[in-house]
């Protein structure tokens, strides 16, 4: 079952292994991401909208404060903070696990509030997640656990044994599917648990630090498969406090310090036309060498 | 919506947390074991009290002098008494023999029959033994005795042996149900705390079918179907256990011991039924609506 979005996944693939020949049509490579655009203003194009969006828990704490920015279709966006900055109450605000106390939030034009609780599983299908701590199921084999985001869906077996494997090959765990989560490295069980948010092809896709448990070199394998994901159409919005990997990256930046948003720029070397693979070898390049002090840095500010 | 998938998510669950459902199926085993035991033992116990309670009576003496038609006349007011129940005409000699043969020497000293006729009353209720005697035999507000009938001479309910009777088969029913009681609450305790334990050990898992976008029934239908089979299965082995305990045990004692084999005991096949449905429904029910809290992701 081709969907446009798997459709740009095969032009993605070639160039890491062999694919059938009808991946291999001259199709241009890289399709054009939306040029970065200043925030706060929604338009048409705009994915996620906080609106003055403000959530206090009933601890007290403030986790988010009047909070406002616009997410474009097909934008790489980070959001970066310390621990208790606010960064995962926007990832649980997204997936309606909290309510905002004020404000609004809208999501491809949906206002969240809108939903009622029994809807809320039905809105989820369309945001894939992706946790710091994988959140697998044990008892499960890879393939049953991504193919689980489908089962719920009501997909039938056949459709599943149809769309499964080109998430598989993105995500290179076609030799794993039969081990279980706990025979996996934390980097293939993070691979797992990005498959899974990506089985169903979301327009969404939110991930919590998801390099927060993995070394260096995992870590850009999985920031790679995002990009990988980004690049086939989808939004991803990354909260993560590893600046570094910010820095090299290059994209849209939110910062959050105590709730608030601090900074929200679209970082200016924005590489829009990078492959993939040359995100990777530029990203292994600087985690080896020492970084030029000339470089405008994104993510931090030190 | 899919029975299959569902069923096939019950037992791979089942295979792959094998102690939680273990316990789930001894605990639903062990309570339908007490119940199985409990259910014929309070049965017995109060077919044994109401049979006691049938001793109660009131004996309405009619005079040494009474004739027949006088008897029938007073037999027939008494049946339209209020309280009572089936009416027995003890008649004068029928007594005589009864007594003589309780107390030989003190007859054949008094020579002749000294007994009167005797309307023995079993009344409706136990309890209003005393009621029925007070309507026979009424007292005036001054103490004098106001016959209902010229014929009656007396009338009497062995107040002491009644009361007796009455207080002690009272206290072996308050507390068959109270232990009864008991039981059904223990019962329920152990198996909601089984089912919240397993299912507390899987509570990351239904989370995560939360985020994933399953609706609550989608988490929620293995868990019934696991909690259908397990609970089926527990009950099934209780049964068989206490078929065993019946065809080895009670019934070679039936034929000797009377409270065994009283006809108000359950049958077996009732037993078995109403056992099996407790079983089932408390374990699949329970598994679904422990599920509530974990469902509020």
């Amino acid at each position: 079952m081709p969907t446009p979005d798997s459709d740009i996944l095969r032009r993605e693939a070639p160039r890491r292994r062999a694919l059938p020949a009808r991946a291999r049509r001259g199709v241009p490579a890289h399709p054009v991401a939306a040029p970065p655009r200043p925030a706060n203003t929604p338009n048409a194009n705009t994915v996620v909208e906080f609106r003055g969006v403000t959530k206090r828990y009933d601890s007290g704490d403030v986790g988010l404060e009047r909070a406002t920015f616009a997410i474009d279709r097909q934008e790489f966006v980070f959001l970066v903070g310390s621990t208790g900055s606010g960064k995962s109450t926007i990832m649980r605000l997204l997936i309606k696990e909290l309510d905002p106390t004020e404000g609004v939030i809208r999501v491809a034009g949906r206002d969240l509030a809108q939903i009622e609780r029994k809807r809320v599983p039905y809105y989820r299908r369309n945001v894939g997640v992706v946790f710091q701590d994988f959140k697998l199921l044990p008892t499960r084999t890879v393939y049953d656990n991504i193919a689980y985001a489908l089962q719920v869906t009501g997909a039938s077996r056949k459709q599943i044994r149809a769309s499964l494997p080109d998430v598989l090959r993105l995500t290179g765990l076609s030799t794993k599917l039969h081990n279980y989560p706990h025979q996996l490295s934390g980097g293939e069980q993070q691979r797992v648990a990005v498959a899974r948010a990506f089985a169903s092809h979301p327009p969404l896709l939110l991930a919590d630090e998801p390099t927060g448990n993995l070394d260096p070199d995992t870590s850009i394998g999985i920031m790679q498969l995002l990009y990988r994901i980004n690049r086939a159409g989808t939004t991803v919005v990354v909260a993560t406090h590893d600046n570094e990997m910010v820095d090299k990256m290059r994209r849209r930046v939110i910062e959050l310090r105590r709730g608030r948003i601090v900074r929200d720029e679209a970082t200016g070397l924005y590489a829009q036309d990078e492959t993939t693979g040359d995100l990777a070898e530029r990203l292994k390049r600087e985690t080896n060498a020492p970084e030029p002090a000339d470089r405008p840095r994104g993510g931090t500010r030190r | 919506m899919r029975p299959g998938f569902f069923l096939k998510e019950a037992i791979r669950s089942m295979r792959r947390n094998p102690a939680p459902s273990f316990a789930a199926l001894s605990c639903v085993l062990v309570t339908t074991l007490v119940l199985g035991v409990f259910i014929p033992v309070v049965q017995a116990t109060n077919g044994a009290a109401n049979s006691i309670r049938g001793r109660v009576v009131v004996d309405v003496d009619l005079n040494t002098t009474a004739t027949p038609a006088e008897t029938a006349r007073v037999r027939s007011e008494v049946q339209h008494a209020r309280y009572a129940g089936h009416v027995e005409l003890v008649s004068k000699q029928a007594g005589y023999e009864q007594e003589r043969k309780l107390n030989p020497q003190a007859f054949q000293l008094i020579g002749y029959n000294p007994l009167p006729d005797i309307l023995r009353i079993t009344p409706s209720n136990p309890d209003q033994a005393d009621a029925l005697r007070a309507e026979l035999d009424q007292s005036s507000p001054t103490g004098t005795r106001l016959v209902t009938d010229s014929a009656i001479a007396a009338v009497q309910n062995r107040q002491a042996q009644t009361d007796k009777i009455l207080s002690a088969t009272r206290i072996v029913k308050i507390t068959m149900a109270l232990l009864a009681a008991l039981l059904v609450f223990s019962s329920m305790l152990l198996v909601s705390n089984t089912i919240r334990l397993s299912l507390f050990s899987r509570r990351r898992e239904v989370e995560v079918m939360k985020l994933v976008g399953a609706t609550d029934w989608f988490i929620r239908w293995p868990f019934v179907i696991e909690g259908l089979f397990l609970g089926a299965l527990g009950g099934v082995c209780a049964i068989g256990l206490l078929a065993l305990a019946k065809i080895t045990l009670i019934d070679p004692l039936a034929s000797t011991v009377k409270l065994i084999s009283q006809p108000a005991m359950i049958d077996f096949r009732l037993l078995v039924v109403v056992l099996m449905a407790c079983a089932i429904a408390v374990s699949a029910a329970g598994s679904g609506i422990s599920l509530r809290r974990f469902l509020r992701v």
